[in-house]
């Protein structure tokens, strides 16, 4: 703990992290203007004391909406993750422990899932169960628990035939208490750094799919579909092009940045 | 090794019927049937017209008969027809997969001809400036959308500087080029796209290979050509470089998803008619073969990919080729 805190880019991360989600939390108070809100006579005004970032097409405020797009980027980030963690450690940690037909049985179906590019995958389930946020975040969380299943899986082979598993089984625990009470939070290491990594993915997978119209619908924000509606006035309105993309792009880097400081904490071999 | 390419092969059934599996239950097995989501478009359609449409596309029939139905069609390469406009649909995707494969070649060329040379100088000289600036540059590679970068490069080099072309894959008046004239003109609308899709994967690649390059010249046999008296030059290039490049063929057959991935919004910004445009203007019209088609072809694609990564580390790892 003491050496994740020593490196200043995982601090910096951290505080971007912490900042995003004051600002999530925050929205309505932070926000001047209902992120809504459409006034065609304010269309494509520039950044001004006024509207922070300027206004889009449709005259609505730019920083309220991308302050609101914060709020359902963060959402949809940590929810869909953390279903995907629970799926993949239930899956990996049963597979680890039992071996076997059922270890098999699970890894080949992660195999499997894992042969699918995942953008592919998530488009296919959103054309047939239609695209809002809700559904977007359950999506990209049911396609995304293989890689965390894997890695419970190897901490689990390695510490199952370790002498206080053994000593705990002949005290008379249940297989149940040994993978909840030994396994998992000895071996939950490497799905930290997985899940920080994986909700920078969800970010941006929720993005893309905002972009393309198949994420958050209009006219709720997404940083995705701010993007998506600048690309109509591309080389008129530089302002709606550009922050939304730094906003994925800063928010991306600062839990790329705190996964790397937390994999090196946790990994004493690097250095 | 022609064992070692049939026994790869004879495990790839399994995974294929899965992947057949998978495909067709993330359709089927999702709440409603998709005439449903057909009809909601359109709230004229009558309880008998519905379960009309219902007996042409077989959904009224057990989902095994359907499963069985569809499997007996895949396997003489026959995915039904398309929703929207009667063609078959491996006719459509045979029209779109050359561009988004063409595409996807060049991108991992220009990856590997690029991050190769990278992260083997910022492995060398670690901790110097070089090192440090591709550092922070494959950490914002990491970060920015892939659309963003698009569009950016866009607005600037089409839009403001008006010298690259923004959308499609060839002028309007293509066929009047020159044979010259037309490689001039695709390779013109194939810069972007190609730079866009290759920005990922460059600062994944070149930080694999500055790692892998760490790992190997930290090894003794690195230290005794050293102290033998070898010229850096040699001792980099010759010995250290061949085990250091074996993680990066790996890394290669692992790189195939995202780039298809990649593809879906790749070819929505530039306009690209491609197989991953062609998904997306399937989800908007709810053409259920053309997605479950998708689906199968691109894991296919994924499982290609890395059984040719498995056999190339194969061949180039005499210590696992001697093992078996």
């Amino acid at each position: 703990m003491k050496k994740l805190f020593r490196n200043k880019l995982t601090v910096f991360g951290a505080g971007i992290i912490l900042f995003l989600l004051i600002v999530a939390i925050f929205a309505p108070q932070i926000s001047r203007y209902d992120p809504t809100y459409i006034d065609i006579k304010e269309a494509l005004l520039r950044p001004s004391a006024e509207h922070l970032l300027g206004t889009d097409s449709l005259g609505r405020d730019l920083f309220s909406r991308m302050v609101y797009a914060a709020r359902i980027a963060l959402l949809i980030g940590f929810v869909a993750v953390g279903l995907a963690a629970v799926i993949g450690v239930i899956l990996g940690s049963v597979a680890g422990y039992f071996g076997g037909k059922i270890d098999s049985l699970i890894m080949r179906f992660a195999d499997i899932m894992l042969c699918f590019p995942r953008f592919f995958l998530i488009l296919a389930v959103i054309a047939v169960v239609g695209p809002n946020i809700f559904n977007v975040m359950i999506i990209i969380g049911l396609t995304g628990w293989m890689g965390m299943a894997r890695l419970i899986r190897a901490e689990i082979l390695s510490l199952k035939i370790r002498d206080y598993v053994s000593a705990s089984r002949a005290l008379g625990a249940s297989d149940v208490f040994i993978i909840t009470r030994h396994l998992i939070p000895n071996g939950i290491g490497p799905v930290l750094v997985s899940f920080v990594f994986g909700v920078a993915g969800a970010i941006l997978t929720e993005a893309g799919l905002s972009f393309l119209g198949l994420g958050v619908q209009p006219p709720n924000p997404s940083w995705g579909n701010i993007l998506m509606e600048g690309k109509a006035v591309l080389g008129v309105a530089w302002w709606v092009i550009l922050f939304p993309g730094l906003a994925i792009l800063i928010t991306v880097l600062a839990f790329n940045l705190v996964g790397e400081g937390l994999r090196d904490s946790l990994n004493p071999k690097q250095g | 090794m022609l064992k070692y390419i049939l026994k790869r092969l004879l495990h790839m059934i399994p995974i294929l019927l899965g992947i057949t599996l998978i495909s067709f239950a993330v359709i089927h097995l999702a709440p409603g049937k998709p005439t449903d989501l057909m009809l909601q478009l359109n709230p004229k359609v009558d309880f008998e017209a519905r379960e009309k449409l219902n007996r042409i596309y077989g959904f009224d029939k057990p989902l095994y008969v359907q499963y069985l139905n569809w499997m007996k069609k895949l396997s003489r390469l026959d995915f039904g027809k398309s929703f929207i406009d009667n063609r078959p649909v491996i006719e459509k995707i045979r029209e779109r997969l050359p561009i988004t494969i063409f595409i996807n070649v060049l991108a991992m060329t220009t990856i590997f001809l690029l991050s190769i040379p990278i992260g083997i100088k910022s492995a060398v000289r670690r901790g110097s400036v070089f090192d440090k600036t591709t550092t922070v540059f494959v950490f914002l590679g990491f970060a920015a959308p892939s659309f963003w970068l698009g569009l950016l490069l866009m607005s600037f080099f089409g839009v403001r500087l008006g010298i690259l072309p923004v959308s499609g894959i060839a002028s309007l008046d293509f066929e009047n080029f020159s044979t010259l004239g037309k490689i001039a003109d695709v390779s013109k609308h194939l810069i972007l796209p190609v730079a866009v899709a290759s920005i990922g994967g460059l600062a994944g690649v070149s930080r694999y290979m500055r790692q892998s390059m760490l790992n190997v010249i930290s090894q003794d046999y690195i230290k005794t050509a050293r102290a033998k008296g070898l010229p850096e030059k040699t001792v980099i290039y010759k010995h250290a470089l061949r085990n250091a490049l074996l993680p990066i063929i790996t890394i290669l057959g692992l790189s195939i998803p995202g780039l298809i991935s990649g593809s879906v919004i790749l070819e929505t910004i530039f306009s690209i008619p491609g197989m991953g445009r062609l998904m997306v203007e399937s989800v908007f019209t709810r053409d259920y073969n053309v997605i479950m088609a998708g689906l199968v072809i691109s894991a296919l694609l994924t499982l290609i990919g890395n059984l040719i990564a498995d056999i190339a580390y194969v061949h180039a790892d005499p210590r696992i080729r001697y093992k078996r």
